[in-house]
């Protein structure tokens, strides 16, 4: 007789941890992690069989609030674990959370090389537009104007599209979030999943201590008023020409994910070693 | 009319499993808010939202009760889904501060039951099933009570002054 495996149902608080958050209160990034939590049950994939990597700041304290595995690696440098683990590992579900100092600046030049790579996995950077953990400095995605004792008078500095960046470089997935729609957001979240190659999930997260001005967010953000497309030419319009606040699924394309084409080596640590020999 | 991406609630025992998850929702998030004012050392508006988390909690054991045989949890898994929006009585968390006082607690608090009142109403005026109609009409009375209560319980605190998030040794300080 044949043996058919049934996914066991799954409830979000199977994939918290007892870790308490220290966020402040009122951060978008309790949301988040409740998206997260919600989205993971709805897949119904182990919680073993689950790595969240990422990098330094706020938003990457998250890995330690679930209890699935998780990899709480250096700056900006989240991409580069994840994509390492994803090639040796391609079974796990590996979903990579960073914020938009991480993810962005420091981070940036493994963000455009992870779109452009297409490895299955999901990228969720949660953009509050501050650098929130070292108390406020502009970020690559804060506004020029943004006025305070650390960029007086405004950085004048053009902020970093990151929804156009991952298009041009090839990422297969790509869709807007809002941390104050948790339930929208879990559901987007299990599409980025599922959806094969490279996903990433930009999620509005506001930042209530350093931009008590983002509050303002929820009266913003709107549904995208078309639905998603897998033309790149097409979404590169519609990206650039929105407004910031447009919540979706914004491309869906039919890339095939990255596969290593070399064979797998020798898992045998002796073996391993006597390769690396001088 | 019901709040789009509300769950669909056909039976008496649906309405007894989204009431339920309403209840057990409300419970988390004020759980989850007291560790957040315990993190930040509020200990008064822990204590505050830890009260909260038990009258909901009993709130949410009356309905297992009332609805008998059903399994109102795991129908609840299964039909109790916001796909939009989030359940009605969970304490709205960007109004969270660390610093906020007792009767910030109690107006999220009353902002909650109010919406849970909006979502029975809405339950009982759409309902096709008047075994489903009757019953939503009785959580409209009890989430009445509970707006009545909650209003009871803010007379007690004044509103704080203006100045209730100033902080002398403010995390924005950039100097």
């Amino acid at each position: 007789m044949a043996v058919v495996d049934i996914p066991i149902a799954r409830k979000p608080s199977d994939y918290r941890s007892d870790a308490k958050p220290i966020w402040c209160p009122g951060c978008g990034d309790y949301h988040v992690l409740m998206s997260f939590t919600r989205a993971f049950a709805e897949l119904a994939v182990p919680p073993e069989d689950i790595v969240v990597v990422s990098g330094i700041g706020c938003s990457s304290r998250i890995p330690a609030y679930t209890n699935c595995y998780g990899f709480h690696g250096v700056h900006g440098r989240s991409l580069a674990l994840a994509a390492g683990l994803k090639i040796t590992r391609p079974e796990l579900t590996v979903v990579v959370a960073s914020g938009d100092g991480d993810g962005y600046s420091i981070g940036g030049n493994h963000f455009i090389h992870a779109c452009r790579r297409n490895i299955d996995m999901t990228y969720v950077v949660m953009d509050n537009h501050i650098y929130g953990m070292t108390k406020g400095q502009p970020s690559p995605t804060t506004e020029p104007e943004f006025d305070t004792a650390l960029s007086p008078g405004g950085t004048g500095l053009r902020p970093f599209h990151p929804l156009v960046i991952a298009l041009a470089s090839g990422a297969n997935f790509i869709a807007r979030c809002f941390s104050g729609e948790p339930n929208q957001t879990a559901a987007i979240l299990v599409e980025a999943i599922r959806h094969p190659g490279f996903s990433f999930v930009e999620i509005l997260s506001p930042c209530v201590t350093f931009r008590p001005d983002e509050k303002e967010w929820k009266n913003l953000v709107h549904d995208a008023p078309v639905a998603a497309t897998n033309d790149p030419a097409k979404a590169a319009r519609r990206i650039m020409t929105d407004d910031g606040f447009n919540i979706g699924v914004l491309y869906r394309g039919d890339r095939m994910p990255y596969r290593p084409t070399v064979a797998q080596g020798s898992l045998d640590l002796a073996e391993l070693e006597r390769d690396f020999e001088l | 009319m019901i709040a789009a991406g509300s769950p669909k609630i056909a039976k008496v025992a649906d309405l007894f499993a989204v009431a339920y998850q309403i209840e057990a929702d409300a419970v988390e998030r004020y759980e989850l808010l007291a560790g957040q004012m315990e993190t930040h050392n509020n200990p008064e508006l822990t204590a505050v939202f830890r009260d909260l988390a038990r009258a909901e909690a009993i709130h949410r054991d009356e309905i297992c009760r009332l609805a008998g045989d059903i399994d109102v949890v795991a129908r609840a898994q299964r039909v109790a889904k916001w796909s939009r929006g989030e359940s009605p009585e969970a304490a709205s968390l960007d109004d969270a501060h660390y610093l906020m006082t007792p009767w910030h607690a109690l107006r999220l608090a009353l902002a909650g039951e109010e919406r849970a009142l909006a979502f029975f109403k809405s339950v009982m005026e759409t309902a096709k099933d008047p075994a489903v109609k009757k019953l939503a009409e009785e959580f409209v009375e009890e989430e009445a009570e509970h707006v009545n209560l909650v209003h009871r319980f803010l007379r007690k605190y004044p509103k704080p002054v203006d100045s209730w998030s100033s902080d002398m040794d403010s995390p924005v300080s950039q100097e």
